[in-house]
């Protein structure tokens, strides 16, 4: 209880700092950028998506550095940060899987196009999903530890590797590829905000998860000596 | 001994022990030409467009067949209590794992070279002129997925639900293999030159590499006890 109480107060700080950042940050979005002269207001959705696949990136990259340390040093804090960062990542994938549809159906007329960005993303998607089922799959805790830090390993090493064979082979079936314009100087204002504020979020989401997880384990420990 | 004594040691008892069953070879066979022959069914009598989706018939085959042979790498050294044995032998762990991978190897390209005059034959394909460099390429994308199908069996022996859990790992990691060996085998059933096919062979040597490296390395975590 010390214990817990010692933290609550600067997490919660970081809490409503992270609540004024959002609300500045839907403001500059919605009120401050200019709106997009071709795409109009769908436009907007880019200054989610883009942050969105920015932390998810961000998520794996944890989930690959904390593989190699619990690997190396066994420390259970370790695993715990990269299974906390694989959630979160797989989270903020779905969201750019979700998002990234909303805008194309009406900017390319379709939903899905088989374009090099989306389909990497997809299998990323598919890697780390796999990833949090290996955890759910293996009984013993620390076995799972293991597994899943060799599996956060090669998963994060396979991406670029499967990001050139997409590039390589949509190179040879050429598809009509649709580039960004340049951004205007007070849109570039709100994307840099809004990947400010979403990286916030990740580490506030982060850190949660990992003390739930923390808490989970004491309480399982405590369940293991009142039985023996 | 050396660790060449050793790999071969294993090596040697596994392909003995799969040559007395049969087992799996004769299950990856029957189930490889079963697939083939469903995947058939899937397009109009005469159609046209099987030439261009055969290199992808052809990948699928071998991909569910290997992975159907890949499950049992660890299966009997578990249930049976042998990898305690493995391990307490005087050898590293990279020894273990590379005789694994040889014999995934070994069965798969065994499946793989006896499905080719298969295919030859139903699909009316003149293979023989492109055999050599067909060879080359089927041989490295099978290694690539015995790779990582061998370092992600030895995880999938110790879950659950073992049989499903093996290709919902192993497809998304071996993506640039797929791709890489169908557009390659496409190229050269096309009479594409060389450096269509060499394109893209480059490309799954690459990850051979460095997956090798990287299952080497990782191996000894995963069967600690």
């Amino acid at each position: 209880m010390q214990l817990q109480s010692r933290f609550e107060r600067p997490v919660r700080a970081v809490g409503y700092l992270l609540l004024a950042a959002m609300v500045v940050n839907l403001y500059l979005i919605f009120f401050f950028a200019p709106e997009e002269r071709s795409m109009g207001q769908i436009q907007k959705i880019f200054y989610f998506h883009v942050p969105c696949a920015w932390v998810s990136f961000l998520a794996f990259f944890v989930v690959f550095v904390y593989s190699i340390a619990y690997l190396w040093k066994k420390e259970r804090r370790y695993d715990l940060i990269a299974h906390s960062a694989g959630e979160i990542g797989v989270v903020f994938a779905t969201l750019v899987l979700i998002t990234g549809p909303i805008w194309a159906r009406p900017v390319w007329n379709t939903w899905w196009e088989w374009s090099p960005r989306l389909t990497l993303f997809l299998v990323l998607w598919f890697i780390f999903v796999a990833y949090l089922m290996l955890r759910g799959f293996v009984e013993d805790k620390e076995k799972a530890a293991r597994f899943s830090a060799v599996f956060g390993i090669v998963g994060f090493l396979d991406v670029p590797i499967v990001y050139l064979s997409i590039r390589l082979w949509r190179d040879i079936h050429p598809s009509p590829v649709v580039r960004e314009g340049g951004l205007a100087p007070d849109m570039w204002v709100a994307f840099g905000f809004s990947l400010f504020t979403f990286t916030l979020l990740f580490i506030y989401l982060l850190y949660l998860r990992v003390q739930l997880q923390k808490s989970e384990v004491a309480l399982s420990d405590l369940k293991r000596q009142l039985v023996y | 001994m050396t660790l060449y004594r050793k790999v071969a040691a294993i090596l040697w008892k596994d392909l003995l022990s799969e040559f007395r069953t049969k087992e799996m070879i004769f299950s990856m066979l029957v189930f490889s030409l079963m697939v083939t022959v469903i995947f058939n069914f899937s397009f109009p009598p005469g159609s046209e467009f099987i030439d261009d989706a055969l290199p992808g018939i052809l990948w699928m085959t071998f991909v569910f067949a290997s992975l159907l042979g890949m499950n049992r790498t660890f299966v009997y050294e578990v249930d049976k209590g042998c990898l305690q044995g493995l391990m307490l032998a005087p050898m590293s762990r990279s020894a273990i794992y590379i005789s694994k991978l040889l014999v995934n190897f070994v069965f798969i390209m065994l499946v793989e070279l006896t499905m080719l005059p298969f295919f030859s034959i139903f699909f009316h394909l003149d293979l023989l002129g492109i055999i050599w460099p067909l060879l080359l390429v089927v041989a490295c994308s099978t290694l690539g997925f015995a790779i990582i199908g061998t370092l992600f069996a030895a995880i999938t022996v110790n879950t659950r639900t073992r049989e499903v859990m093996l290709p919902i790992l192993h497809f998304p990691v071996a993506i640039p293999i797929i791709i890489g060996a169908v557009q390659a085998t496409a190229a050269l059933l096309q009479g594409q030159g060389w450096d269509a096919v060499w394109g893209w062979l480059r490309m799954i040597i690459a990850f051979d590499i460095i997956f090798l490296v990287v299952s080497l390395l990782t191996f000894e975590y995963i069967i600690e006890e």
